[in-house]
Formats: structure tokens, sequence, C-alpha cells
């Protein structure tokens, strides 16, 4: 890691963000009264993390009341493909239903440009035709949308010019949840 | 961490790409294979590539496998067979292909009966090019195919013992397997006529075999090829009859052996002649699945050059 990433400003600490994604859940519950034709997928790589808290989160509130989960990779749906300097790596979707009239539920850990939201839509309709399409994040940067996306859930507004850099730590990368903001570039 | 993209803009042999390339192509294949088993077989990847598929030489299963690869990942493509066109009227490869390039062709992919004819196209032109055989030098993406079903079906290709069966005088798939296999980890093995293996042959670390017996009992996979009549201006074998007498892989050769081997061919198969229907519809043989990779390899290979930019 870069040593200008360790000057990064915490904007959720450990304890709230815990606090968050049980929030994050109750609304979901509350939208979703039959989880049987709900549809979690986390986006590959790192929305997959935050579906896996909410999945978690879920099994313990629902009591054994079934829902889906599944993990999607849109490396091969992005319209930055022989555009980007860094080539893309494609990760592993694992999908074993059929999301035909569910509601799919998208995950990713930061909603920035919308980009990868709109390959997500693209690809997840190559699986069928849900009856409906949501999208939660934990950090919504809202000042900085390329497309008319929005999430209907959001853990964190945050409203940062273009060159801040938000980050999402994971427990299982780097040993604490927390959520930092950088005011230039970094990685 | 593995590499995230090929040391290459080009796919002219498996000579000239590293094992981390191979280990990538099979990778991104994985992922592929995944895509044309769902209901909607297609990603918009090279929405915005066209592919020429340039073949100087017939083929049906290679060009309807790249075909498809490209389709399915949305590439706009066109096709060019050397009967039906200029080059009966004298023209040369490098003008063909440029003419081909001046209608804005981002990669082609070749098969022609010179040995190195991709070599020296590279040299002139910037789309990505992909060797689909060029003569009796290399089919790399046959190889890896090959490979892929081997890793596939083993779990792994390192340490395993492959022998290559017929005509590999006259075989690119040969070829190209024995640099794949090798760079894998794999021992290799040939085993044909001696007029069929070329000479000096060990140089490349193979072992030679003129038992089929022996061979297959060595082995933990053969495959097996057709023999080419039609690249054999003389006679290397006395006839068909008595080259599947001695080296036809048939099921009761394969009874005496102590374990069951794995059977792949590249195709088209001369039934009863390099092997019998017997074995080739047998569960040991995985030559559906080869085919079935074939596209998911040339998904991964016009995918990974696509993002190589020309």
């Amino acid at each position: 890691m870069s040593p200008d990433m360790k000057q990064g400003r915490l904007i959720v600490s450990e304890e709230r963000f815990a606090l968050t994604i049980k929030r994050l859940c109750h609304h979901v519950l509350e939208n979703h009264l039959h989880p049987e034709d709900l549809c979690i997928i986390g986006i590959q790589e790192r929305g997959v993390f935050l579906a896996e808290r909410l999945q978690v989160q879920l099994i313990d509130m629902l009591r054994g009341k079934p829902f889906h989960y599944g993990k999607l990779d849109i490396t091969f749906y992005r319209d930055d493909f022989r555009r980007r300097d860094t080539p893309l790596k494609a990760s592993t979707t694992e999908i074993d239903f059929l999301i035909e009239n569910k509601n799919v539920l998208l995950i990713d850990d930061v909603l920035y440009t919308g980009r990868t939201v709109h390959a997500a839509m693209a690809a997840i309709q190559d699986f069928g035709r849900p009856n409906k399409i949501e999208l939660l994040c934990m950090v919504d940067r809202r000042f900085n949308r390329h497309f008319p996306i929005k999430a209907d859930y959001a853990g964190i507004a945050v409203d940062a010019l273009d060159e801040a850099y938000v980050r999402v730590r994971w427990k299982e990368l780097t040993g604490t949840d927390e959520v930092l903001l950088f005011s230039g570039q970094t990685d | 961490m593995s590499a995230s993209q090929l040391s290459t803009k080009h796919l002219l042999g498996i000579k000239y790409i590293t094992k981390e390339d191979i280990e990538l192509i099979f990778k991104t294949a994985t992922e592929f294979k995944d895509v044309i088993n769902r209901p909607i077989k297609k990603v918009p990847s090279l929405r915005d590539v066209t592919v020429a598929n340039v073949f100087f030489e017939n083929s049906t299963r290679t060009r309807i496998s790249f075909e498809l690869a490209e389709r399915r990942l949305s590439a706009d493509v066109v096709n060019f067979a050397a009967s039906s066109s200029s080059v009966s009227k004298g023209e040369t490869l490098l003008d063909t292909v440029n003419n081909i390039l001046a209608m804005k062709v981002d990669m082609v992919v070749m098969r022609h009966p010179a040995p190195g004819a991709h070599h020296f196209l590279s040299k002139h032109i910037d789309a990505n090019i992909i060797n689909a055989g060029d003569g009796t030098h290399e089919h790399p993406t046959q190889a890896l195919l090959d490979a892929f079903s081997i890793q596939e079906k083993l779990g792994i290709v390192a340490g395993k013992n492959v022998v290559i069966v017929g005509d590999i005088l006259h075989s690119r798939v040969a070829l190209s397997n024995i640099f794949c296999l090798q760079k894998l980890g794999a021992n290799v093995m040939v085993c044909g006529p001696s007029t069929l293996i070329p000479k000096h042959i060990e140089a490349l670390g193979v072992r030679v075999e003129h038992d089929i017996k022996k061979a297959l009992q060595w082995c933990d996979v053969a495959n097996v090829l057709r023999i080419q009549l039609e690249r054999q201006d003389i006679k290397y074998i006395p006839s068909l009859r008595e080259y599947a007498l001695y080296f036809g892989v048939n099921k009761k050769l394969l009874d005496t052996l102590d374990k069951e081997i794995v059977i792949m061919h590249p195709g088209p198969i001369n039934r009863g002649v390099e092997i019998t229907s017997d074995v080739a519809d047998s569960s040991q043989s995985i030559i559906l699945d080869q085919v079935e990779n074939g596209v998911a390899i040339r998904m991964a290979v016009l995918y990974l050059l696509a993002s190589k930019k020309a």
C-alpha cells in the first residue's frame, strides 16, 4: 500500500460500519416481505464482501426463511474494454438459480460513475427477465455520476470532488471494516 | 499474483508464448465456458472489434469454432475462403490481407498452407494475428484446447504422461501439443510408424515409441491423430489397413492395459483407421469435450489479444 493511503480520513468507523449493515438489512426486508423472491447478488470483486455480510445478517434476521444469494462478474460487459491501460481480469459468476420474475438486489461497495452498475444490469439480463432490479451500496458518491442511476439503499452518502477517492476496507483484507476518504489520487 | 495480460499481441504458435500466458488463457476460458452454458450465450466484450477469418486451406470445425467464439463475444465477423477469392487470380498474401485490413479489420484469424505465413504477416501488418494452422508447423488453439481438456479431466497437466499417436511428421497439432504440454510440465511421447516420426524429434525432449501397446501402457492420456493422406506426397505406410492393424487404437487393446487411460482426438476421425468406434464413443473418450472447450479457448484467446491494443 502506498504511503499516502495512510493519510485518508475515517468517515465510517468499525462500530458504525456494523450498525450500517444492520440498518441496510432492515431496510431491505421492509421492502421485501417475500424473501423467497429476493436475489442478493454481489458484484465481483469488492461488492461480494458487502453481499456476504448482508447474507450472514439476513440469514440471522429471517430465521431460516430462504432467499437467493449469488455473485456476478461483469468483466466481459464493461464498456471500457480496449480503452483502458490496465487490463481487466475475469472473476467467477455464481448464479445457480433462476432470476426470472424474481427481485434482484445488486450489491456494490461504492457507487461512483454508475458504469459498473450499468454493466451489471446488462449482465444480469442475460440470465433472464427479473421482475425488478434494485441497487444497494455502502457508499453513494452522489456528485460523480455518468449515468442516470441511483441507489435504492445506501450506507453513507459522500459528496466529494472527482479528485477525491473513497475506499471501503474489509476485515477479510485489512483487518478492520471502515470507510476512508482520500483527498488526492491513490492506488 | 498471476499475470493479467498476455506477453504477446499475436498468437503465432505455442513456441512463442509463456507458461503464464497458457495459464491465463485457461483461467479466462473457464469463465467463458460458464458463459456458453448460459441461456444467453453471448457477452458484449468485442462489440467494437471486427475479425476476419481468412482460410487459405479447407477447414470446417476450426472455422466454425472460431466464428462461434467471435459471435459469442459480439464481434463483427467476415469470412474469407481462398478458393472463392482473388487469390485464385494471382494476388499475393500481403495484398490480400492489406485489402481486408483497409476495410478496418482489427483481428485476423488465418489458416495457411505455408509454415511461417503468420510470422511474415505479423511483420507487415498492425492487426492482431491468430494462427489457425500453418502447414505442418503449428496449430496453437488446438493444442491449448487439448491441454485444457486434459486439465479439466485430470485436474492437472504437470507430471502426466501424454502420448501422441499417428502421423507426427505432417501434424501441426502434434508440434503445438508437444510445446504446450511440455510448458505445462507433462511428459510427452510420440508413437507411430518410423516413416511418420520426424528425424531428431528426441531433440525436443520427447520419447519415441514404435510399439502402440507399450506407449498406451506408459501413458495417462492418448491423443490419437488422423493419418493425413492429403499431405502425403509419397507412400509412408503400405496401406491404411496395415496402419490400422499396427497402430489403430481399439477396445481390445485398451482392455489389455491395467488402467483406464483418457482418449483424445482432434478430428476429423477416420473411424476404423486410427481409432475404432467403440473407443471413440466410449466413456474414456473426451473427444466431444474437446470440441466444446475449443469455443471457450478461442473466446479466451480473442478476448485477451483484443485487450492488447494492436
